[in-house]
């Protein structure tokens, strides 16, 4: 080209800042992988041990052991909707008091965001094992750990639903003279409810998949008769175990999905 | 509120019988699951453990967080973001080939939805014991831990990706193919870099949430905080168990406010 035209031309933006955040991405990316120790060669290297461990677990799985992985299943079920129920209820109030556009006091919602966050850090496991030492080994402590964790997932997203409502409705109440009641009766709940329990079937099949491993702590369901066979080391019960919990959770997640399709 | 003038129209009736039904099978649902929960009580020494879990949150074990040795928490806790960060850029690779054959756009509809399919079978599969059969393969430690995030973020790195690659603006592909653009050319300019910046964002906030599940890994011994926090939990030592939950909470909650930061720019 004319180089007189070229210096016509915009110069390219410098990417300077461009290159160096991606130095400085693969930077942390190899010291965490090298602080943990991680080498694909290592994992290459023992394919052998993964083929033996899947041949003794699910070739073929204890098929005879099935009976009795239904009853510990059953309950992981129940657990997980004992526990989404609750904290569904729990969630509303809490989700009306975060929400800023409904009760407009700055420091209430504040406070009670980082109340919810607050609940939210702490993974569902390590309540259950805070649980199990105050309620013993057995299903209630797993309850209530579900219930404090999907307490605060549906509340999160049904206050961010509750800021996101359409505020015209809003203003019609008021312009017609109704209250805070009518406000929550005719312009929030209708908005906010279908998308509130479509927030409650996810939390419902977030809290099966999670029921499913808290026994491993000792809160009840089919974590704990997996824990058994896993430290017996009876690697064919195990595969059956993971087989009928996995087919269970999956029809579970597409029924649930089926219908948060509908509901929103 | 103020009477109307005109009468309010009566509510369709038609889904009233469908409604009941839906309304009995739930609550017989629920009743059923109330039922299967056996309330034993608390255990005669849950005020004790109560009284000790208050004070172990009001006086923690700060020895163990200046403890700089291999046992220490800072330790673990480097551990943790080290497992979550290597898990998270693992699924993020891994998740791509696994999103462009659940996308529609690319691979038509049939194969599309065996690769949905694939997609929500991985995410179905607790992280826990894909942790604890990594650790058959590669032993206990951070590696077994790295891999299963790995492998279970895909589920959800997966889906959203190929949500974002099937919503991509179609126009720019073809504008570049009517210009004689190869299929390397339109990849690099068309595809890439209109679905990086969504990609990046979703893997940031997996990061996020692969940062509360690394700290659950260790209790089952794919490296992290968890052993030593079920280790003290045990143990009934509750000063540890308070500064390690206390520590936990603030390292997640700095990670979730640098991480939503980055993806607001981002989007």
């Amino acid at each position: 080209m004319n180089p007189e035209l070229v210096a016509r031309l915009p110069k390219k933006p410098k990417r300077i800042k461009f290159y160096s955040t991606l130095a400085l991405v693969v930077a942390i990316i190899v010291s965490a992988a090298v602080f943990s120790g991680f080498s694909i060669l290592d994992i290459i290297n023992n394919l052998r041990f993964a083929t033996r461990l899947l041949k003794s677990m699910f070739f073929p799985p204890a098929w005879d052991y099935a009976d009795n992985v239904i009853k510990p299943l059953l309950q992981t079920i129940q657990m997980a909707i004992a526990g989404s129920f609750i904290g569904a209820i729990l969630a509303f109030p809490a989700a009306l008091l975060a929400a800023n556009n409904f009760i407009k006091i700055k420091w209430l919602n504040t406070t009670v965001r980082l109340f919810l966050n607050f609940f939210r850090t702490i993974p569902a496991l390590v309540l259950a094992a805070l649980f199990v030492s105050i309620f013993g080994i057995g299903s209630f402590a797993g309850v209530v750990a579900l219930t404090i964790f999907s307490f605060g997932l549906i509340s999160k997203m049904t206050y961010e639903s509750i800021e996101a409502i359409d505020y015209g409705q809003v203003e019609a109440i008021i312009s017609l003279g109704g209250n805070k009641l009518n406000i929550f009766r005719y312009a929030i709940l209708p908005q906010v409810l279908p998308q509130y329990m479509s927030y409650t079937l996810y939390a419902f099949e977030v809290n099966v998949r999670a029921a499913a491993v808290l026994g491993y702590v000792g809160a009840g369901g089919v974590g704990q008769t997996y824990q058994i066979w896993l430290d017996l080391r009876r690697f064919d019960r195990v595969g059956i175990i993971i087989i009928i919990s996995f087919v269970a959770v999956l029809i579970i997640d597409l029924i649930s999905s089926a219908i948060r399709r509908r509901l929103v | 509120m103020a009477t109307l003038s005109k009468p309010v129209p009566m509510k369709p009736k038609a889904n009233s019988i469908k409604k009941t039904i839906i309304f009995i099978i739930v609550i017989s649902l629920i009743i059923w699951a109330f039922d299967g929960v056996n309330y034993n009580g608390l255990m005669p020494s849950a005020a004790g453990t109560i009284v000790g879990m208050w004070n172990g949150i009001l006086h923690p074990d700060v020895s163990y967080l200046t403890d700089w040795s291999i046992d220490g928490l800072p330790y673990a806790i480097v551990e943790t973001i080290a497992i979550a960060i290597s898990g998270t850029f693992v699924s993020g690779v891994l998740a791509i080939p696994f999103a462009l054959l659940a996308s529609q756009n690319i691979v038509g509809k049939r194969v599309s939805k065996v690769g949905k399919f694939i997609i929500t079978m991985i995410r179905t599969f607790p992280e826990l014991i894909l942790a604890l059969i990594f650790i058959g393969i590669v032993g206990p430690g951070a590696p077994a831990g790295i891999l299963a995030l790995g492998v279970h973020s895909i589920g959800m790195l997966g889906k959203l990706f190929s949500e974002s690659i099937e919503s991509m603006d179609i126009g720019v592909k073809e504008a570049l193919e009517s210009c004689g653009g190869n299929s390397a050319e339109v990849l690099f300019r068309a595809v890439i870099p209109q679905v990086l910046p969504e990609f990046l964002s979703y893997t940031l906030f997996r990061f996020e949430i692969n940062m509360r599940a690394a700290a659950t890994l260790g209790l089952v011994g794919a490296g992290g905080i968890g052993a030593p926090l079920i280790f003290a939990i045990k143990a009934r030592d509750w000063e540890r168990t308070g500064i390690i939950v206390i520590v936990l909470i603030i390292t997640v909650t700095i990670i979730d406010i640098i991480s939503s930061k980055i993806r607001k720019k981002l989007v």
